[in-house]
């Protein structure tokens, strides 16, 4: 059937509704119409590039402690060793923190942190989610004991659960990916079980039980495509939430460690000296919110396209 | 009381009794010695040893919880090796700057996002309503310690008019003195919760205002504030109780951050300081009471439905 060989179509089944308003456009196409999708979409390019090309945007070392460039204001000029060990002349634009590093080389640096824990963690949540949802939707034995453990993990606030599993663990940049993904996958699992039961009382899949499929391939080649588009935008928002919690647990002394350049970690040394210096905590806080901002804003976009049926909701 | 009322309540318990396993296994999970975790950095080989056979460390898994869950009950949260106290009176002490913080903070939220909330409805794609949309989109983006941090810039740096940090307990100062070190921390915090009930407020109403009955309302010649508060928002009430109970976990995880900021001694800033001294007896009791609430606060709601919609049965 042409809705479960292509995964791309996944979403055709709820955009029907849209297709009828323009008929000849494509997935792309009707995407890019939206001016959310291409806002978000464009301004999270930007920071994939920035944070790929970090090195070549006139930074230095992140981690390089300059005795001589101490408590910069932002645009002060200073001597400073670069990547390559050479003294060179580098003008601190968002200034230098208290231990003589470079904000604006530590900020760019940041926004790698930042996009790998926001995707590692949308990934993983998504893929633990997803399996669990499947087994709940189509094993009946297993869905009540299952969905009970859910509603457990549900009840304990994610950002709880992430900070005691970090204190436990000890942070890196795995253990904290895991600690924020599993207070995710609760939801996730969720929509994916809610989402199974009411693709499973679809002719087709009807007709693919009826013609002896085993539960496996139906999982995977029936069910799982098209839950696809409510899953993609779900997963957005997750990355939001995870950018804004290892920003959080950095922020509180919890996360990565200190000397790793993340928005977090810089805006934990600088609130020290926040009365004189307040742009140590200013730089890298526009540069958290607007990703956040603009994988929200993305999100938004996604999800009116893709699941129209839940912008109505909301 | 009606049985349906006492089944909801019993659902809790199942809830709870998962909560507490969650928060039981997380420790035992972890690899090394728990005694020696318990303890803490700093604990002596005879402290470990003694809390060993306090907890019954030696004995199996089960046992254990058993030990564990049976001091539970009782009232017996454990003893914290670093504040030197036993966990409840640790909590004891610090609970009353975060219920004073979290109240403010949810009738801040409540008295300006409601009214926004159902006049963005009422005039829907007007400029109230694009404005309220774009200011919840910031308000879930923008981190709540860089909120904090331009808050106490303009409004304690630069204007001068609240205390930057601090917190005066009820009766130590006059009321003002106490309100005053609350306001800034209050606005921080509910912004975030603004942005959540004004949007679900306005998808609520948005939705009773097309039902038939408005229109009947506006036909018989109804003013248009009855309509608007008596019809479409008394009607719109279920979602928007549920999603004040659903934001407690929001609040809770943002009380851990603004305690911080603003040096609050609550059970957020408590939080913080149990996991980085490591402290797992007043983690856990900290993550039980929290997650405790929290289940309690959804059940108070969802008990609440029935104040608001006489039809609705468990």
């Amino acid at each position: 059937m042409a809705v479960t060989d292509n995964p791309v179509s996944a979403g055709a089944a709820v955009s029907t509704l849209l297709a009828a308003s323009a008929p000849e456009l494509g997935l792309m196409a009707r995407l890019w119409r939206n001016w959310m999708v291409r806002v978000g979409g464009m301004v999270l390019l930007v920071l994939v590039l920035i944070a790929l090309a970090a090195p070549w945007l006139h930074t230095v070392d992140p981690t390089f402690f300059d005795a001589g460039s101490r408590d910069l204001l932002p645009g002060a000029m200073g001597d400073i060793t670069n990547l390559d060990n050479e003294t060179i002349r580098h003008k601190f634009l968002f200034g230098s923190d208290s231990f003589g590093r470079d904000i604006y080389s530590r900020v760019i640096y940041g926004t790698r942190v930042s996009l790998i824990i926001g995707l590692a963690v949308a990934v993983l949540a998504l893929s633990f989610g997803v399996l669990l949802g499947l087994l709940s939707g189509t094993l009946r034995w297993l869905d009540g004991p299952l969905m009970r453990l859910m509603d457990g993990v549900m009840a304990i606030p994610g950002i709880l659960i992430a900070i005691a599993l970090v204190a436990l663990w000890r942070a890196s940049l795995l253990t904290v990916v895991i600690a924020i993904a599993i207070p995710e996958i609760p939801r996730v699992t969720r929509l994916t079980r809610s989402l199974v039961l009411s693709i499973r009382e679809e002719p087709y899949v009807e007709a693919a039980i009826s013609l002896g499929t085993s539960t496996i391939v139906l999982m995977f080649r029936h069910i799982l495509p098209n839950t696809v588009a409510p899953l993609i935008v779900q997963g957005t928002y997750i990355c939001a939430s995870a950018i804004l919690t290892e920003a959080i647990l950095s922020f509180l002394g919890l996360g990565l460690p200190t000397d790793i350049p993340t928005w977090g970690n810089i805006m934990a040394e600088g609130r020290v000296q926040f009365n004189q210096f307040p742009h140590n905590v200013f730089f890298p806080g526009v540069f958290l919110a607007l990703t956040v901002l603009s994988v929200n804003i993305l999100g938004d976009g996604l999800r009116d396209i893709l699941d129209p049926k839940m912008s109505k909701r909301v | 009381m009606p049985l349906f009322l006492l089944k909801r309540i019993l659902s809790t318990v199942p809830v709870m009794l998962i909560v507490a396993v969650l928060v039981f296994m997380l420790l035992r999970l972890t690899p090394g010695d728990p005694a020696a975790i318990i303890a803490g950095d700093a604990a002596s080989p005879e402290n470990i040893a003694r809390i060993r056979a306090s907890f019954g460390l030696d004995k199996s898994l089960l046992v254990q919880f058993g030990i564990w869950f049976g001091n539970l009950l009782t009232g017996n949260l454990g003893e914290s090796y670093y504040f030197k106290k036993t966990v409840v009176e640790l909590i004891v002490q610090r609970i009353e700057p975060t219920l004073a913080l979290s109240l403010l903070t949810i009738l801040i939220a409540v008295v300006v996002a409601v009214p926004l909330g159902v006049l963005a409805a009422w005039r829907m794609g007007g400029l109230l309503d694009r404005a309220l949309m774009g200011f919840s989109v910031l308000g879930f983006s923008i981190p709540v310690f860089v909120l904090a941090y331009i808050l106490i810039y303009l409004v304690s740096l630069k204007l001068d008019w609240l205390p930057v940090q601090g917190y005066v307990r009820i009766g130590e100062g006059s009321f003002w003195d106490f309100l005053r070190h609350l306001i800034l921390p209050s606005v921080t915090l509910s912004v975030i919760y603004i942005a959540l009930i004004a949007r679900v407020t306005r998808a609520a109403v948005s939705e009773v205002l097309a039902e038939d009955y408005i229109r009947t309302a506006r036909a018989k010649g109804l003013p248009e504030s009855k309509v608007l508060w008596r019809h479409a928002f008394a009607n719109a009430a279920v979602p928007i109780v549920t999603v004040i109970g659903i934001g407690i976990a929001l609040l809770i995880g943002g009380v851990v951050v603004t305690e911080s900021v603003y040096g609050i001694p609550g059970l957020g800033r408590l939080t913080v300081d149990a996991v980085l001294a490591r402290d797992f007896p007043t983690i856990q009791g900290v993550i039980l009471l929290f997650s405790f609430v929290y289940v309690l606060i959804n059940l108070l709601v969802d008990l609440s439905y029935v104040l608001f919609d006489p039809r609705i049965r468990y």
